[in-house]
C-alpha cells in the first residue's frame, strides 16, 4: 500500500500487527486512528480516507469517529498538551484555580493552542484519579494534587523543561516504573 | 483507627505493597495463576455454577450478579462467544479500576482467563479508556508475559482450549462504559448505545454474537472466588451484598483515597469520619454524592426511614446508612461505583449541580432527543444561574426538565443526567430559590470555584 501519509515504518509495522487482532477489520478503526494520531498530532480528511482506505471502509466512517471521540483530533494539540480535569471531585479540590494558573504561565487559554505551537491547554472531563485532585496530565503522564499554588511553580518546571527531574512533581506513571525497576 | 475500621484488601491486597510491582515475577511468587489452573481442572459449568453461587454483583455500577449475567448466555446459536472486560472507567469520583491494571495487571488478565473459559470464549477484549496511556501498555506487557508462560492465548496451560485477549483504547467518551455503547464503539461505530430488547449483550452483542461485559474489578473477584470456592466467597460480605467492595472516597474530607472493605462492614459515617479522616477543621458536612456522579445526592441532615428487603425497619441518618449495595439504595440512591463525593459547607450547590450538569451535557452521545437535548438545557439554566441571572422559577424548570428525560432514553445515561438535578433540587430547593437573590459580594466572597 503506498503511504501519502508519509507515515514511519514503525507505525506502518503497528498498524499492520494491530488490524488482524481483530474479527472483524472495521473495529481496528479507534486503535489505527490513535496510530496515525500519534505520529501526526491529528487526523485531517486525507488521512480518514487513508485509513478508510486501509481498513475498507468509507471515510465518513472515520470521520465520524474523529469527529465524535473528544480525544480525536481534526488539528494538532501544541507540542507540550496540558489536560487539567474540570469535573466535580477534582473541582471541589481546586482544578479551576489550577486550570487559571496554567492559563496565566503558558500564556493560552484553555482549549487552545500558544500561537508558537509550543503548549496547549484542554479543561477536560473526569481524569479517573480523583482521590489525588486536581489532576493534570501532560501528554501522556498524570500528576496529582496540583492545585492552584503548586500549578504556578507546575508550569515553571514545565516551562523550564525540568519536570521530569523534580523530585517535588513525580508522575503516577513514573512511581510506578520506579517500583519495577527495583 | 478502631479494628472494625480496618480494611481487608482482597483485591487490592498487593496494589500497595512497597516490593510488588507489576512484572508476572511477583504476581507468580504470591500464587499467581494457581487458581487458574484450579478452573481448568474444572468443567466450565462448574466455574460458572462457583461464581453464581458466590452471589457477585457487578461491580461497573448497576450491581447485578454476574454469574445470572452468564446465565444469559445463548449457547444454542453456535455462534463465537465473546467476554469483554470494561475498563473504561469514567464515572466521576471513580478511580479503583486504575489501581488494579496500573498496579496488579495479571490479577485481572487470570480472571479474565478463568472467565473466558467458563463462558467458552473465543476471543476477550479489555475496553480501556485513552486517558489510560501507561495503562495499556502495561496491560499489553503483562498479556505478552502471560502468553509467554501458557496462560492466555493459544492452547492455555497445555489444553485445547485457547483465546486471545486484546487490549483496546477508547477516545475519551463517557458513554464507552454503557456495555452496548462499549460494543459499539469496539466494531469500530460511533458509541450510540443499542435499543433494548435484546436486554442483554448475552444474546446479541459483539458482531450480534452472545458476548459477556464485565466490570474489571468483578473479573477480579471470578479468580478469588474460584480460589476459595463460591460458598466460602459468600460468607464474605453480607446475604446479597457478598465479597469485598473498593470504595474510592474524593472531594472534601482529610484523607481520600481508596479503601477496600467487606460489603456492609463500615458506614458512610465511619467512612468519612473515621477512615477517611473527617473534614477539614472547622467544616461541617453539607452532602455526600455515595456512587458516582450519577447518584442522587444525601443531604447531611436527611433521615431516612422504611423498610429494608428483608422486612426490617430502618431510621437512619447519612451517617448511618451501610456502604454496601442495599444501603444507599434503600434511601433512594445507589452505591453504584463507589464514587463516594464528600461536599463540606464551602460547597455551593447550585454551582456543584452545574459542574455535574456540564459534564452530562458533554458526555450525551446525542442519539435521543430528550437526553442531548436536556442535558444541555440543564447545563445552562444553572450555568445562567451561576452567572448573576438566576430566577426563583428556575427550580422547577431544571426539574421539568430533568422529569422529561428519566425514561424516555434508550440507554441509562439519561437517568445518570437527569438523578443529579431531581435530587438536587428537591433536596436542596433553598439553595437554588436563594440563588435569585444572591448579591455580586456574596458570590465574590465564594473562594471555591466550581463552574
Amino acid at each position: 500500500m503506498s503511504n501519502p501519509l508519509n507515515l514511519s515504518e514503525n507505525t506502518l509495522s503497528k498498524i499492520d500487527e494491530v488490524v488482524p487482532k481483530y474479527p472483524e477489520k472495521r473495529s481496528a478503526a479507534l486503535m489505527v486512528i490513535h496510530l496515525v494520531q500519534d505520529e501526526l498530532g491529528a487526523v485531517n480528511d486525507f488521512a480518514c480516507e487513508w485509513i478508510a482506505n486501509r481498513l475498507d471502509l468509507q471515510p465518513i466512517n472515520i470521520k465520524e469517529l474523529v469527529t465524535f471521540y473528544p480525544m480525536l483530533r481534526e488539528k494538532p494539540w501544541g507540542r507540550k498538551h496540558v489536560r487539567v480535569c474540570r469535573t466535580l471531585p477534582c473541582a471541589l479540590r481546586g482544578s479551576y484555580a489550577t486550570c487559571k494558573s496554567f492559563e496565566k504561565k503558558l500564556g493560552v487559554k484553555e482549549g487552545h493552542v500558544r500561537e508558537d505551537g509550543e503548549y496547549s491547554l484542554e479543561f477536560m472531563e473526569c481524569l479517573a484519579d480523583c482521590g489525588q485532585g486536581p489532576v493534570v496530565i501532560v501528554d501522556e503522564k498524570t500528576y496529582e494534587n496540583v492545585d492552584g499554588d503548586r500549578a504556578e511553580k507546575f508550569a515553571d518546571l514545565l516551562l523550564d523543561g525540568k519536570l521530569d527531574e523534580s523530585d517535588e512533581f513525580q508522575s503516577y506513571e513514573d512511581a510506578l516504573l520506579k517500583k519495577t525497576e527495583e | 483507627m478502631n479494628a472494625h475500621l480496618q480494611e481487608r484488601r482482597i483485591i487490592l491486597k498487593h496494589a500497595d505493597d512497597p516490593s510488588y510491582s507489576n512484572l508476572i515475577g511477583c504476581y507468580l511468587r504470591e500464587g499467581g495463576y494457581e487458581t487458574l489452573k484450579k478452573a481448568f481442572a474444572m468443567k466450565p459449568e462448574e466455574v460458572g455454577e462457583e461464581v453464581l453461587k458466590s452471589g457477585v454483583r457487578g461491580r461497573g455500577g448497576a450491581g447485578f450478579p454476574a454469574g445470572m449475567k452468564w446465565k444469559f448466555l445463548d449457547r444454542k446459536s453456535g455462534k463465537p462467544i465473546y467476554l469483554i472486560c470494561n475498563a473504561d472507567e469514567s464515572e466521576p469520583g471513580t478511580f479503583k479500576d486504575r489501581q488494579i491494571m496500573y498496579k496488579d495487571p495479571h490479577q485481572l488478565i487470570e480472571g479474565m482467563m478463568i472467565a473466558a473459559y467458563a463462558i467458552g470464549a473465543k476471543q476477550a477484549f479489555i475496553y480501556i479508556r485513552a486517558e489510560f496511556h501507561e495503562g495499556a501498555r502495561i496491560l499489553n506487557r503483562a498479556i505478552q508475559e502471560a502468553k509467554d508462560n501458557g496462560y492466555c492465548g493459544d492452547n492455555i496451560l497445555g489444553s485445547s482450549y485457547s483465546c486471545d485477549l486484546v487490549v483496546h483504547r477508547g477516545a475519551g467518551a463517557y458513554i464507552c462504559g454503557e456495555e452496548t455503547g462499549l460494543i459499539e464503539s469496539l466494531e469500530g461505530k460511533r458509541p450510540n448505545p443499542r435499543i433494548k430488547p435484546p436486554y442483554f449483550p448475552a444474546v446479541l452483542g459483539l458482531y450480534q454474537c452472545p458476548t459477556i461485559v464485565n466490570n474489571v474489578e468483578t473479573l477480579c473477584n471470578v479468580r478469588h472466588i474460584i480460589e476459595m470456592g463460591g460458598e466460602e466467597f459468600a460468607k464474605i460480605g453480607k446475604p446479597n451484598n457478598t465479597g469485598t467492595r473498593i470504595w474510592c472516597v474524593s472531594g472534601q474530607v482529610m484523607k481520600p483515597g481508596y479503601y477496600e472493605f467487606e460489603c456492609g462492614a463500615l458506614t458512610l459515617g465511619e467512612m468519612i469520619f473515621g477512615v477517611c479522616g473527617g473534614l477539614r477543621p472547622g467544616r461541617s458536612l453539607k452532602a455526600v454524592i455515595p456512587g458516582g456522579s450519577s447518584s442522587k445526592i444525601l443531604r447531611a441532615d436527611e433521615r431516612f426511614s422504611g423498610k429494608l428487603k428483608d422486612g426490617t425497619e430502618f431510621d437512619w441518618g447519612l451517617e448511618d446508612i451501610p456502604l454496601d449495595f442495599d444501603g444507599p439504595a434503600s434511601v433512594g440512591s445507589m452505591s453504584g461505583s463507589g464514587g463516594i463525593i464528600v461536599m463540606d459547607d464551602t460547597v455551593d450547590i447550585v454551582e456543584a449541580m452545574a459542574n455535574i450538569n456540564a459534564f452530562y451535557a458533554h458526555e450525551s452521545c446525542g442519539q435521543c432527543t430528550p437526553c442531548r437535548e436536556g442535558s444541555l438545557w440543564m447545563r445552562k439554566i444553572t450555568q445562567r444561574m451561576c452567572s448573576g441571572g438566576a430566577r426563583e422559577e428556575d427550580a422547577d424548570l431544571l426539574l421539568s426538565v430533568a422529569n422529561q428525560i428519566e425514561g424516555r432514553t434508550i440507554c441509562a445515561f439519561g437517568e445518570a443526567a437527569a438523578w443529579p438535578t431531581q435530587s438536587f433540587v428537591t433536596k436542596f430547593r433553598d439553595d437554588f430559590i436563594k440563588k435569585a437573590s444572591e448579591t455580586v459580594e456574596e458570590k465574590n466572597s465564594r473562594k471555591l470555584q466550581l463552574i
